[in-house]
């Protein structure tokens, strides 16, 4: 039992925190904003050099073979920063899944050439049927898209894109559409359904660590707004009533954080159960994270709600990863079932699971 | 990370759990705030201690087993699992006795370890005066050195066991002429002592859960100074750490609660027509498993070599709301028989102790340092926000 990072991991952690904290600042999120694309090719060509968009892929597969516990900690630095780049997605959800099809025998040769190009360091969209928008939609050059319990793999040329207006501008979302032949499909049934499955848990998961680095930033900006502003010749901070409001969402990312990460672990070694434990993170992610929104705002006072403050760069980030993957009714349902059922490992002894304690008790 | 329980803690677990299950007593005993159901508690003590399971986390020596926390862990969830007694020591168990090793002498722990590890001293805390309560450093009873001794006149207040306990430890002004957290030194009072009287405070169901204790000229030796005469601030932080940190409410205690919960809810979801309820019920659920999975993490972190930083002033907040939370959301499914004090068996198997729960749950945000203060540290100390 160790519920700690290996220094290995926090090495590398701190690698990916300092570029992405020197590289995606607030005044160069805005410059994107006027552009058509809304990426910052720089950015993404150096994310692809330090291999962080195939993390998660094996090292035989060109990867560099890390763990969702490594994820989750990149994750959440892309939270703080409020990374417009689907970093998150293409390393946690795009490239585990073409990885998952490729281990499955399922893929054609598509799947290996699409999974090469995002490791170059093209875009390849995932839809998930739950979400739907796809982010960067115009941009992607393949596109995982469900149809039923179907799976398909299209190149960008097969598909229809309606562009749509976010109120995050740094969000450019669409709807895509695509008629669902045989010629793309990955796997269908209750294989492509298992697929799914596994993609929504990455996906929610990737949310939930987003959701707490983006609570962590919006508290960091009103600590430093609220030292900075005076009123009645005193920083506003000095005011418990202020103070208090930033102590509470404190509280809840520091509870939400080792959900998310035993939620990673699950995900990591025992993927067919880790449902409970990815809504449980997904949930208090969220939680954590509209907390901030709507407190920081207030802690903000009348700057928090002009389009000048950078803090709605954040806010609105967490508004929409808040129903990305699952909203809080999905997640609650699930863990809601789960509690319900009569053998549901509930309990102190149970954190866990059951391990091998019961045989060794009853011997 | 690695979430797999070794061999060694799984055997553990499993020697916790014989012995509980053939110890614990059948029936649960009378609150320890009555002068029987303190007794029948300081029987349990001395029950646990002749099995070596007082304090697992003690060396040998002092009638411990040497544990590290995670194994205490495991120790607290299969004792809250059994539905075995609260501890009626818990102030020295778990606030002083961590104390006692860390800044006692060996004399001093040789006197005082041992008798609190069998139950054979049962010990009240002594922080809150008067007019000291959150600012604590507003502490005026006085303990001036005499010779060998040092004589003790003032007031303490909310001294929680004190109406039965045999000692109490607290916080005393040494030095006169200092001011705030100057000057108070750390010392242990014998209840029976010269000059000491004890008047009970009836808690809000009725009995003496804490007392008011007035000191006239009470002589104590020397030797009952815990650190170093002046030093009582310093070490009062420490106890409050231990406090308000891992020891004095694990996780298990509200995973077990939110357990029960979950069985209320299953048997009365359908009498209930508030339907925020499920929320409720899944929110107990989430946040004592999350108090849980961070308990691990800092007890993972602590057996690791690292330390803990001011975000151990989240967990009493979180903590003390989450016990309201479970117990607010069992009233609501008893309904109205919720207010009733159970008479007979059957009203004491249907309403399952959940009113001591919640009347108890009220005094959670306020003691061991209110949750306000608790707020006030963790934007001062954690998030670093102006103090002035």
């Amino acid at each position: 039992m160790d519920f700690t990072f290996t220094e290995d991991q926090q090495l590398f952690a701190e690698a990916a925190r300092s570029v992405l904290t020197a590289e995606v600042t607030a005044d160069r999120i805005r410059e994107r904003w006027s552009t058509a694309s809304g990426l910052d090719d720089a950015l993404l060509q150096q994310i692809q050099e330090l291999g962080l968009l195939g993390m998660l892929v094996p090292e035989a597969l060109g990867g560099l073979g890390l763990g969702q516990e490594d994820f989750v900690m990149m994750a959440q630095t892309c939270g703080y920063v409020a990374c417009p780049e689907p970093i998150a997605e293409q390393a946690m959800v795009t490239a585990p899944l073409l990885v998952d099809v490729l281990d499955k025998g399922l893929g054609h040769g598509s799947v290996q050439k699409a999974l090469d190009a995002l490791q170059g360091g093209a875009l390849i969209a995932t839809g998930h049927p739950i979400n739907p928008f796809i982010n960067f939609a115009e941009h992607a050059e393949w596109f995982l898209l469900g149809h039923g319990e179907g799976l398909y793999l299209l190149p960008a040329d097969e598909v229809t894109i309606r562009p749509c207006k976010s109120v995050d501008p740094s969000r450019r979302i669409a709807e895509v559409n695509f008629e669902a032949s045989d010629a793309h499909c990955l796997a269908k049934g209750e294989s492509g359904a298992a697929l799914w499955r596994a993609t929504l848990n990455r996906g929610a998961l990737s949310s939930a660590a987003q959701l707490v680095g983006l609570a962590q930033a919006m508290i960091d900006q009103s600590v430093q707004y609220t030292t900075d502003r005076e009123q009645f010749g005193k920083p506003v901070g000095t005011n418990q009533a202020v103070k208090h409001l930033l102590a509470d969402v404190a509280v809840q990312i520091e509870y939400a954080k080792p959900v998310i990460y035993r939620a990673a672990y699950t995900a990591e070694i025992s993927p067919t159960r880790a449902d409970l434990a990815v809504s449980h993170a997904k949930v208090a992610a969220a939680r954590a994270a509209l907390l901030a929104t709507r407190h920081c705002i207030q802690a903000h006072g009348a700057m928090g709600y002009t389009w000048e403050c950078d803090l709605q760069i954040w806010v609105k980030r967490a508004w929409a990863l808040v129903r990305e993957w699952g909203d809080e009714g999905f997640h609650k349902n699930r863990i809601h079932e789960w509690l319900l059922r009569p053998n549901a490992l509930l309990g102190p002894d149970l954190t866990f699971g059951r391990g091998s304690i019961t045989d060794s008790v009853a011997a | 990370m690695d979430l797999r329980y070794t061999d060694e803690q799984i055997v553990f677990r499993g020697e916790v759990r014989k012995w509980l299950e053939a110890n614990v007593p059948k029936t649960p005993l009378p609150s320890f705030d009555t002068a029987a159901g303190f007794e029948a508690h300081r029987e349990w003590e001395r029950t646990l201690a002749q099995g070596n399971w007082g304090m697992v986390t003690w060396p040998e020596a002092f009638g411990g087993r040497g544990c590290d926390l995670l194994q205490w862990l495991i120790f607290e969830e299969e004792y809250y699992r059994a539905g075995a007694p609260l501890r009626v020591n818990q102030n020295g168990i778990f606030l002083l006795g961590p104390t006692l090793m860390e800044y006692g002498t060996e004399a001093q722990k040789a006197r005082f370890i041992p008798a609190m590890a069998k139950g054979d001293e049962i010990w009240a805390q002594g922080w809150s005066e008067p007019n000291a309560g959150s600012d604590m450093a507003a502490i005026r009873c006085r303990a001036v050195r005499d010779g060998d001794d040092f004589v003790i006149s003032g007031q303490k207040i909310w001294s929680t066991r004190a109406v039965y306990a045999d000692w109490v430890f607290g916080l005393f002004r040494t030095d006169p002429d200092s001011e705030r957290h100057h000057g108070l030194s750390k010392i242990l009072v014998p209840l029976d002592a010269e000059g000491i009287t004890v008047r009970p405070i009836p808690q809000l169901n009725g009995l003496p859960g804490f007392a008011e204790i007035f000191f006239d000229d009470v002589r104590v030796p020397a030797f009952n100074l815990l650190g170093g005469e002046g030093e009582g601030w310093r070490i009062a932080m420490a106890t409050a750490g231990f406090e308000r940190g891992l020891m004095l409410r694990s996780p298990a205690r509200f995973q077990q609660a939110a357990k029960r919960l979950i069985e209320l809810f299953r048997v009365r979801r359908n009498e209930v027509l508030d339907p925020t309820i499920e929320d409720a019920v899944l929110r107990c659920y989430m946040d004592a498993e999350a108090y849980a999975l961070s308990t691990y993490q800092t007890a993972s972190l602590l057996c690791g070599g690292g330390s803990i930083g001011p975000e151990a002033s989240c967990n009493k907040i979180f903590w003390s709301e989450l016990d309201l939370l479970i117990h607010e959301t069992a009233m609501k499914l008893l309904g109205a028989r919720a207010e009733l004090e159970p008479q007979t068996a059957q009203e004491i198997a249907d309403l399952g102790g959940w009113l001591d729960g919640f009347m108890f749950a009220q005094s959670g945000p306020i003691y061991a340092g209110t949750n306000e203060i608790q707020r006030n540290i963790i934007a001062e100390r954690m998030l670093g926000m102006p103090r002035k």
